[in-house]
């Protein structure tokens, strides 16, 4: 009998006498109320020590170059809205040649987001237009994540709500909440061990 | 190169040794206390952590009592999004199943994410057995890895060494495995995460082969789920050509909106934060993005065995969080080595013995790792009763035993087990043996323990009682404590 077969085999035998478990009671996909969702946003990604800056429509741009500080060398993926980027910045489109060695050479990556959840702090990247492959926003040491507040919602439920349109299109999903960190030594916090070590979050307001 | 639990003597020796190591039970005592306060802020800030937990028991018992049914989903879901699945009956077969993957690509070294059922079946052994080297990438896993360790804790298995003990593994092993650590390294943790980082980039960026485990799959649209910290799991999920997950059968969760309630319940219960820093979920191949060559290891290994028992089943909805073991005193006293698995602590307790079995004297001593005072329960996010299912093995421990004329011991086991099912009767029994601790506190242990218990002790040279019981100890330190 093949393993398959067994292992099947032996979950119906050991379930032979079990009761049935009716489907859970819980209310799925349910909002929650937070009053202000982008200051609560903002106040929570902060707290992972990750920076967030709030802009007008009109000024990512010139945050992006602030955020940006001193990187030599920054990558982009395909479909990122020009609008966001500065004038005159040189950058490495993404055409999915780079190695990760390639990419282990670059400073800095400007990504979008899917979705950004308040109550933790977290952003999703689903990894479509303008947010590129996993790679791309994990090797580069700095991430800049531009968010629109459109994006945002209160907590985890409508988060998931929103992103089964993604996982039927087979995409992958990052959640993101600060930067990466590790409490391995002797519990004590330290920002920094893999993904990027910093992370800047750009909070696009609709007005300008 | 990485140990084994396998001829761990059985828990009331290996803790007596635990006990004696102070260093140890220091570094135990700040972390669990950390940790469980971090947790009791993050739980308390959630209106309905309650119906959360209901939700997260409810999720659990359904897919556990319709297992066949969403595995097939699950298998169908995956083998549609381009993984290939396999099936082990055990941890031999998915050993050989995974070094047989490995071996297909020409590869002769692996970067793993920390996964507790590679750990179970200890697959970095057959891996080094076929000439694989196998990278723990978890900064934790690597402490342990380089110090030829065992790990402590599910969530910070290098929870019993400090940072100067850190610095020495680090100066004295990198260098022989990798690029080594810099010169002039302090035990700063932040020095040392950057050790780390140096010594494991060049390892993600050159491997073509990634072992995962996972916490969870979704049956509906085969997308696993791992949740981490430090980028070590994004970059094995992400860089290398071929990626193989080892999951056990009961991780499966029916849909995608399921996971709003694990997600919430997961991280606040583990490391205390409203949300880990990065949870990566991938559903088979992607095209241009990530591992274009995915397996997936559906793993049983005993779990149908706990399936098979009533009250047993329920240990299966354990999502690995590590808060039972956080607000274990017996767990903070004796640390995670004592249980002799890589599932430690109350969870370990019930768990080992329910897959293993009770046949060695590790698992057979397991169930009485416990003083049953139930703030295991009260912690646990899918509310596992962890105290009945230790009373019922117990007894399981004692019947098992049959033929011939019952030992001393049985009796006293039998006593124990009667003793130990109804919480008054312990705390009564134990009040006796506290005030018997004071009497006759002896250096080394207690002689015989009058009554019932007299064979017990004649058999196993019970170590002398503390002064205080486990309970009333948690009552003292506890006055303040919230149970959230
Ligand atoms: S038994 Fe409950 S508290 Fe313990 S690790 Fe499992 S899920 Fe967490």
């Amino acid at each position: 009998m093949s393993a398959r077969d067994e292992i099947l085999g032996r979950v119906r035998t050991a379930l032979q006498d079990a009761p049935d478990s009716p489907p859970p009671a819980w209310t799925y996909g349910a909002g929650a109320a937070v009053a202000d969702v982008p200051a609560l946003f903002a106040e929570r990604v902060e707290d992972y020590r990750a920076t967030v800056q709030r802009v007008g429509a009109g000024q990512v741009a010139d945050a992006v170059t602030e955020a940006l500080g001193s990187a030599g060398t920054v990558v982009v993926p395909d479909g990122l809205p020009s609008e966001w980027l500065p004038d005159g910045l040189e950058t490495v489109v993404d055409d999915g040649s780079l190695g990760a060695g390639d990419l282990d050479r670059i400073d800095a990556v400007v990504t979008g987001s899917a979705v950004g959840i308040a109550v933790t702090g977290t952003i999703v990247l689903d990894h479509g237009p303008g947010q590129g492959r996993r790679a791309l926003s994990l090797v580069p040491d700095l991430h800049v994540c531009v968010v629109r507040e459109a994006d945002l919602v209160a907590d985890v439920p409508e988060a998931v709500a929103r992103l089964q349109s993604s996982i039927d299109a087979g995409r992958p999903l990052t959640w993101i909440s600060g930067p990466s960190a590790t409490s391995d030594i002797e519990l004590q916090r330290v920002e920094g061990v893999h993904g990027p070590r910093t992370l800047r979050v750009l909070l696009v307001s609709e007005g300008p | 190169m990485s140990g084994t639990f396998v001829g761990m003597p059985a828990f009331p020796d290996a803790a007596r040794e635990a006990l004696a190591d102070s260093q140890q039970r220091r570094n135990l005592h700040h972390a669990t206390h950390t940790i469980r306060d971090k947790r009791a802020r993050v739980v308390g800030e959630v209106g309905n952590w309650e119906e959360l937990r209901v939700a997260g028991a409810e999720i659990k018992d359904r897919v556990l009592t319709h297992l066949d049914t969403y595995l097939e989903q699950l298998e169908e879901s995956l083998t549609r999004a381009g993984a290939t699945v396999h099936w082990a009956r055990d941890a031999e077969e998915a050993n050989r199943i995974v070094v047989e993957l490995v071996r297909a690509t020409g590869a002769d070294e692996v970067v793993k994410v920390k996964s507790m059922a590679t750990q179970e079946i200890e697959l970095n052994d057959a891996l080094e057995a076929a000439g694989i080297d196998a990278w723990e990438t978890d900064l934790a896993e690597l402490i342990v890895q380089l110090g030829h360790d065992l790990p402590s804790h599910i969530l910070v298995p290098a929870i019993h060494r400090n940072r100067a003990e850190i610095r020495e593994i680090f100066l004295r092993e990198m260098g022989q495995v990798g690029t080594p650590a810099p010169d002039g390294l302090t035990s700063e943790p932040r020095e040392l995460a950057e050790a780390a980082r140096r010594h494991l980039r060049e390892k993600f960026l050159r491997s073509r082969v990634a072992i995962s485990g996972a916490n969870f799959a979704v049956a509906d649209s085969g997308t696993l789920v791992v949740v981490e910290s430090e980028g070590n799991g994004r970059m094995c999920l992400t860089l290398p050509e071929t990626l193989i997950s080892v999951v056990g059968i009961e991780k499966v969760v029916p849909t995608l909106a399921d996971l709003e309630v694990m997600l919430q319940l997961l991280p606040r219960s583990s490391t205390g934060e409203r949300m880990n820093p990065y949870t990566s979920m991938w559903t088979g191949v992607t095209p241009g993005d990530g591992p274009q060559d995915v397996h997936v290891v559906l793993l049983d290994n005993g779990r149908t065995e706990a399936l098979a028992d009533e009250l047993g089943r329920q240990a299966l909805r354990c999502i690995r969080c590590s808060a039972c073991l956080n607000v274990c005193p017996v767990y903070e006293r004796v640390g995670g080595h004592s249980y002799g698995s890589v599932y430690p602590g109350p969870i370990g307790a019930v768990l080992n013995p329910l897959i293993r079995g009770t046949s060695t004297p590790v698992d057979k001593s397991l169930p009485y790792a416990s003083s049953l005072c139930g703030a295991c329960f009260d912690a646990c996010p899918v509310r596992i009763q962890i105290p009945d299912l230790l009373v019922r093995l117990r007894t399981r421990v004692v019947d098992e035993k049959r033929g011939g004329i019952p030992s001393g011991e049985e009796i006293a086991m039998k006593g124990t087990a009667w003793m130990f099912a109804e919480a008054k009767r312990w705390e009564r029994a134990q009040k006796g043996s506290e005030l018997a601790g004071r009497a006759l506190r002896r250096r080394d242990g207690l002689g015989r323990l009058p009554g019932p218990l007299s064979a017990w002790t004649d058999a196993r040279d019970a170590p002398a009682p503390p002064e205080e019981t486990f309970r009333s100890w948690w009552r003292r330190e506890r006055g303040t404590d919230e149970r959230a």
